[in-house]
């Protein structure tokens, strides 16, 4: 028995931290990522199933793994790494862009740009506007208290993406509640159901557009893709999922837990009032900050040296946003929230051929979401304490479950 | 010395950090790819390099060259 333990636990080695783990404040990366912190650029950590794998720390490593084509996203080989169940027991589904390499990954990244550019972006505020206008207008009607996740950061992405995409936002209950059980289960068996179910609303709504062509995004690919034969139908189905999930999902957490940081920092807040001009910056440092994507998978095809630590073939490599844009080598107090620093560089959108495609819509969201929000309710606060509201668990995106508000 | 900006359509992916940090450089065409304004293509714009280094596939790339 003492042999085996000697063989089996060297004592040089410190035991591999377990990733991911339960925030305790929700705009900090969990105090259990300390040890993560201290060991940059790379170091290994231990998965829900006991596996290890490469744990990205360093923000220039990031940088360059991230842009690597050397580390594949096909999440279908059996010693891809996956984070928690759930994921696990979709793993073999198609997931499009995120899910596939280049050439495959190109093709589609190709078709959608156009869609998401800066200019695209710019040219939907007004849009963005009305919607945030008229969500504030019928949540101060019903105050003065309310739950922002509900009546505010959930529907202005959803409903926002609705237009853009051309799905009905009648239907948004439905997409919303199944792109929770898509994300956050609790149950494998929930993450898998919810895909069927989404694969089969949009299948059905995608061949009601080939009947009835109308004005959005989806339609333009079933018109310009799909009916050209570029995309199959099941192709479509996938693109669809990951546009209308990734584009309500992530955006609300922004909202809903920015407001609760900015909430909490009232100087920080102050700042902003004072000075609007800031709120661009203060939208990539609150990006920056709060890292709520935090934890992406990929696996190495080939032996990758990184600063004289051999990552193998096969082996499994995850990015935690959090720890890397709290690289003390490029940022200074990182754990302070600073709307003066230079914070572009950070990596809450990714980085390399897989950053978030809607990142210019997202900042367009955020920006007016969080301006009209404290410019119509300037005396906005939480309604109970701080420590009492709940916040989503490590194992999914980062963000409040419930944000009750008063003012 | 003239600055000389080189973009690489075969691998940019339209993510437009280079239009967001340098929009008096950058601008992205009808496709979604990146471009140089007319007439910005020897800018010295401070953001210029800066606009390089956001760009997550390296698409940019700004050279110095001697003139004459």
């Amino acid at each position: 028995m003492t042999d085996l333990t000697e063989l089996t636990a060297p004592t040089d080695l410190p035991e591999p931290v377990s990733f991911p783990q339960d925030r305790t404040c929700p705009y900090h990366p969990p105090a259990g990522y300390d040890p993560l912190r201290a060991a940059r650029p790379l170091t290994r950590v231990t998965l829900y199933d006991g596996r290890t794998a490469w744990l990205v720390t360093g923000h220039a490593a990031a940088r360059a793994l991230l842009a690597d084509q050397r580390l594949s996203t096909d999440r279908s080989r059996p010693d891809f790494p996956v984070t928690n169940e759930r994921f696990a027991a979709v793993r073999n589904r198609k997931v499009a862009l995120l899910g596939e390499n280049d050439p495959q990954h190109r093709t589609k990244r190709r078709m959608m740009i156009p869609a998401f550019t800066v200019k695209r972006a710019t040219a939907m505020r007004p849009d963005i506007q009305r919607i945030v206008d008229e969500l504030l207008d019928a949540m101060i009607a019903q105050g003065p208290t309310a739950d922002l996740v509900s009546a505010f950061a959930l529907p202005v992405p959803s409903m926002v993406i609705c237009a853009l995409l051309g799905v009905p936002y009648a239907d948004h209950e439905f997409f919303e509640a199944q792109s929770r059980r898509l994300l956050r289960g609790p149950k494998a068996e929930d993450s898998q159901d919810a895909r069927d179910q989404l694969e089969a609303y949009l299948g059905e709504l995608i061949d009601c557009k080939q009947q009835s062509l109308g004005e959005g995004v989806l339609d333009d690919l079933v018109r310009e893709q799909l009916n050209e034969g570029a995309l199959d139908r099941e192709e479509l189905i996938s693109l669809a999922i990951i546009l209308l999930v990734a584009g309500h999902e992530t955006t609300a957490n922004m909202i809903s837990l920015g407001t609760y940081t900015l909430l909490l920092h009232p100087e920080r807040l102050a700042e902003l009032r004072d000075d609007p001009g800031l709120l661009p910056d203060a939208v990539e440092e609150l990006m920056r900050s709060l890292s709520i994507v935090d934890g992406l998978m990929r696996q190495a095809l080939e032996d990758i040296d990184v600063d004289g630590t051999t990552i193998r073939a096969g082996e499994g490599v995850i990015f935690s946003a959090a720890v890397i844009n709290r690289d003390e080598d490029v940022y200074t107090a990182p754990d302070t929230l600073d709307w003066h620093r230079p914070t572009r560089h950070h990596v809450s959108f990714g980085f390399g051929i897989h950053q978030c495609l809607g990142q210019n819509l997202a900042r367009a969201e955020l920006e007016i979401a969080l301006h009209s929000l404290f410019d119509r309710l300037p005396t906005l606060s939480l309604a109970v304490p701080a420590e009492e509201i709940p916040f989503k668990p490590g194992d999914t995106i980062q963000g409040m479950l419930e944000l009750p508000v008063t003012w | 010395m003239h600055t000389e900006i080189h973009i690489d359509k075969d691998i940019c992916i339209g993510a437009g950090q280079c239009a967001l940090a340098a929009p008096s450089v950058f601008t992205q065409d009808d496709d979604g790819y990146s471009t140089v304004l007319p007439g910005k293509e020897d800018t010295d714009d401070p953001m210029l390099r800066e606009a390089a280094r956001a760009c997550p596939v390296s698409a940019i790339t700004v050279s110095d060259r001697a003139v004459g």
